[in-house]
């Protein structure tokens, strides 16, 4: 075994030339392909992350219908041990309820509308660390807090400072007005600015009295850790919940335009990997071609003296195989810093894919993931390619008379 | 007992477009341990022959028993397994694995017999030794001579303890001093290996060195004598 390992590996290097021209083009592919995936990988990794982090969970459970309709008129009604329970379904993982709805925020002469999201300060803050988004002024330090906690843009645009109030107006639960004035206690800044401009927090209770909504949310967010555990999660709820009453949504379907945009994007790069891979197929055929060619009157040697086809085909693929690799090997080692260094630094955008990031509150950089399988997917299609390769020597060696090839 | 046996070989190459008939009826035995030449003109079906009583090539028709076997029966694999086992070959150029050293392409043939490593390499450095390129055993077909390389491709055909040995027309790429060297090294081995060699030529300083000369014209023998030693 030992022995053939050795006479492929020495045959490959007969033209060193021709052998490293092969490898260094199978190099590169290998090399384009994994940054590429890396950074396309680590892009969408990191959007989705963001997004379900910043805001949307992994999870949520609403009213049925609410989703499509968001109103607070479609809120639930939440019992005192309704948390409890909910959270028992699913190992104990917190459930963070909101009660969320829009509102007019108006200091004198001007006005904008604004959301108002009435949250549970420390479950939302161990959910999307919204204690951390802070710029001036304090936290909620109580569910009863009278204060709120207002974004950036809209101090900015209502000329407010902490300390100063707010007057917000809106329509509450099943269409009583709501009015009320509250203190700033705290800025938030968004990075995106359009949310900016939107978000107005409030402790929960005092979003239900503000509402006329006393007991109810709007949503329930799950405090769930990664896809695995929403999978879990989601589908038990869906099992125990009345569908009557509840929905429960998952991850995919609370941002399935991200989802969508996200499968367009992954097939797009396919697509130009493949093509990528397929103009390499082509060049690695001829010197599979010519290496074939080239070595008709020995093959017809090994063969007159002994060497059963099967095995000396099993040579050639070796060598086929080795060839590939010594270009694998090459890319990978070449893509390893390259996926790395964008890894720790990553790329800014700007322009409109910044807007479109920005859209969804996320920063417009991409890190590169560095994730063993996209390079050993790769090696794999490597793999694949060089032994498709190895029939056309294969079918060579099969029909090959010795005879005939040692007549020269 | 009789190595080789043919009865009536013919052969007719192409025989749907342009045939041509280069055996025509062929009959040979050759007994163990001779030293025989196959001489005669080009074209005469020298190469013909030899193919066919190696087994890479068959008659359009008669017979052939090689070492009491007939190989017209064999399949493909069993053929190769045949040749590999009983049959040591000598082409007239090329016959070496380049990118394999003389040891191993001595040793090449009995590893495919799975013989064991010792046994290999006992065999390999005295094979080596024997055609005098003991000190160039670690040296590759492109850094030995022409001669040399034959003198490889004889140690290689013999390792395997084949029943005999075809060689066509090894010296041809040879001069005369060489061949004569070549010739000397295959009589000394005929002698003390008792192995069967037989080989082609026109080289009349190689014929002379036969114990028996075959004579082929046209696909026919029209000579067949023993020489006096
Ligand atoms: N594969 C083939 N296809 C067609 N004709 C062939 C083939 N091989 C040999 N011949 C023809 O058969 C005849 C015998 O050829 P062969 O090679 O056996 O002669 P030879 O005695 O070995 O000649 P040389 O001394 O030139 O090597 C020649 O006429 C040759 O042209
Ligand atoms: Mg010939």
């Amino acid at each position: 075994m030992k022995q053939w390992l050795i006479l492929a590996w020495r045959n490959i290097w007969r033209n060193k030339r021709r052998t490293l021209i092969s490898a260094a083009s199978v190099a590169f592919a290998v090399m384009f392909a994994t940054s590429m995936s890396s950074l396309q990988k680590g892009g969408w990794d990191r959007m989705l992350n963001n997004v379900v982090h910043f805001y949307f969970g992994y999870g949520q459970i609403h009213a049925q219908g609410y989703w499509d309709e968001q109103t607070i008129d479609r809120s639930l009604e939440l019992q005192p041990d309704t948390l409890a329970v909910l959270s028992a379904m699913i190992g104990n993982k917190p459930i963070v309820p909101r009660l969320e709805s829009f509102a007019l925020a108006s200091t004198g002469p001007i006005t904008m509308g604004v959301l108002v999201s009435g949250i549970d300060p420390s479950g939302e803050d161990s959910l999307t660390d919204l204690a951390d988004r802070l710029v001036a002024g304090q936290y909620f330090t109580s569910q009863a807090d009278d204060g709120v906690l207002v974004a950036e843009g809209i101090a900015e645009e209502l000329e407010l400072a902490v300390g100063d109030t707010l007057v917000l107006l809106s329509q509450g639960y099943h269409g009583v007005s709501a009015a009320g004035k509250y203190p700033i206690t705290g800025l938030v800044s968004f990075g995106s600015p359009e949310l900016n401009k939107l978000m107005v927090y409030m402790p929960l209770e005092t979003a239900q009295y503000f509402f006329g909504a006393e007991g109810r949310a709007t949503s329930l967010v799950l405090g769930l850790d990664n896809v695995k555990e929403a999978k879990a999660a989601v589908s038990l709820l869906r099992r125990q919940l009345d569908p009557a009453v509840y929905e429960v949504l998952d991850w995919e379907q609370l941002i399935p335009d991200l989802v969508q945009a996200r499968g367009l994007d992954d097939a797009g790069n396919t697509i130009i990997i493949l093509i990528l891979y397929l103009i390499i197929a082509f060049g690695l055929f001829g010197t599979v071609l010519m290496m074939t060619k080239e070595r008709e009157y020995e093959f017809g040697v090994l063969v007159a003296i002994g060497m059963r086809r099967r095995l000396l085909t099993g040579v050639v693929w070796v060598e086929i195989i080795f060839l590939a690799a010594v270009g694998a090997l090459m890319g990978m080692a070449l893509a390893l810093p390259i996926v790395w260094y964008f890894h720790i630094n990553p790329i800014v955008f700007t322009g409109e894919m910044a807007q479109a990031y920005e859209q969804y509150g996320v920063e417009p950089i991409i890190p590169t993931v560095v994730e063993s399988w996209i390079f050993v997917k790769q090696a794999l299609i490597i793999f694949g390619m060089a032994s498709l390769m190895a029939l056309y020597p294969w079918l060579k060696i099969r029909t090959l008379s010795p005879v005939q090839s040692m007549r020269h | 007992m009789a190595v080789i046996l043919t009865r009536d070989l013919y052969k007719t190459y192409n025989p749907d477009t342009i045939p041509v008939h280069a055996l025509n009826g062929v009959s040979l035995s050759i007994e163990e341990g001779e030293f025989t030449a196959i001489v005669g003109p080009s074209g005469s079906g020298k190469t013909t022959l030899l193919n066919i009583l190696g087994g890479l090539d068959s008659p359009t028709s008669g017979y052939v028993e090689v070492g009491g076997t007939d190989i017209s029966q064999l399949s493909e694999n069993e053929l190769i397994d045949f040749r590999k086992n009983h049959i040591g070959f000598v082409f007239q150029s090329y016959n070496l694995i380049p990118v394999l050293t003389a040891y191993e392409n001595v040793e090449f043939v009995m590893l495919l017999q799975g013989r064991p490593e010792k046994e290999r390499k006992e065999r390999t450095e005295a094979l080596l030794a024997a055609v005098g390129l003991a000190d160039h055993m670690d040296r590759r077909p492109s850094q030995l001579s022409g001669g040399q390389q034959q003198r490889v491709a004889v140690a290689r055909a013999l390792a395997p303890r084949p029943s005999f040995i075809l060689a066509d027309e090894p010296t041809a790429n040879l001069d005369s001093h060489t061949s004569a060297n070549l010739l000397d090294i295959m009589g000394k081995l005929n002698h003390e290996e008792k192995v069967t060699f037989i080989f082609s030529t026109h080289d009349s300083r190689v014929i002379e060195r036969a114990h028996r000369v075959v004579t082929v014209e046209d696909g026919v023998i029209i000579s067949d004598e023993g020489m006096k030693r």
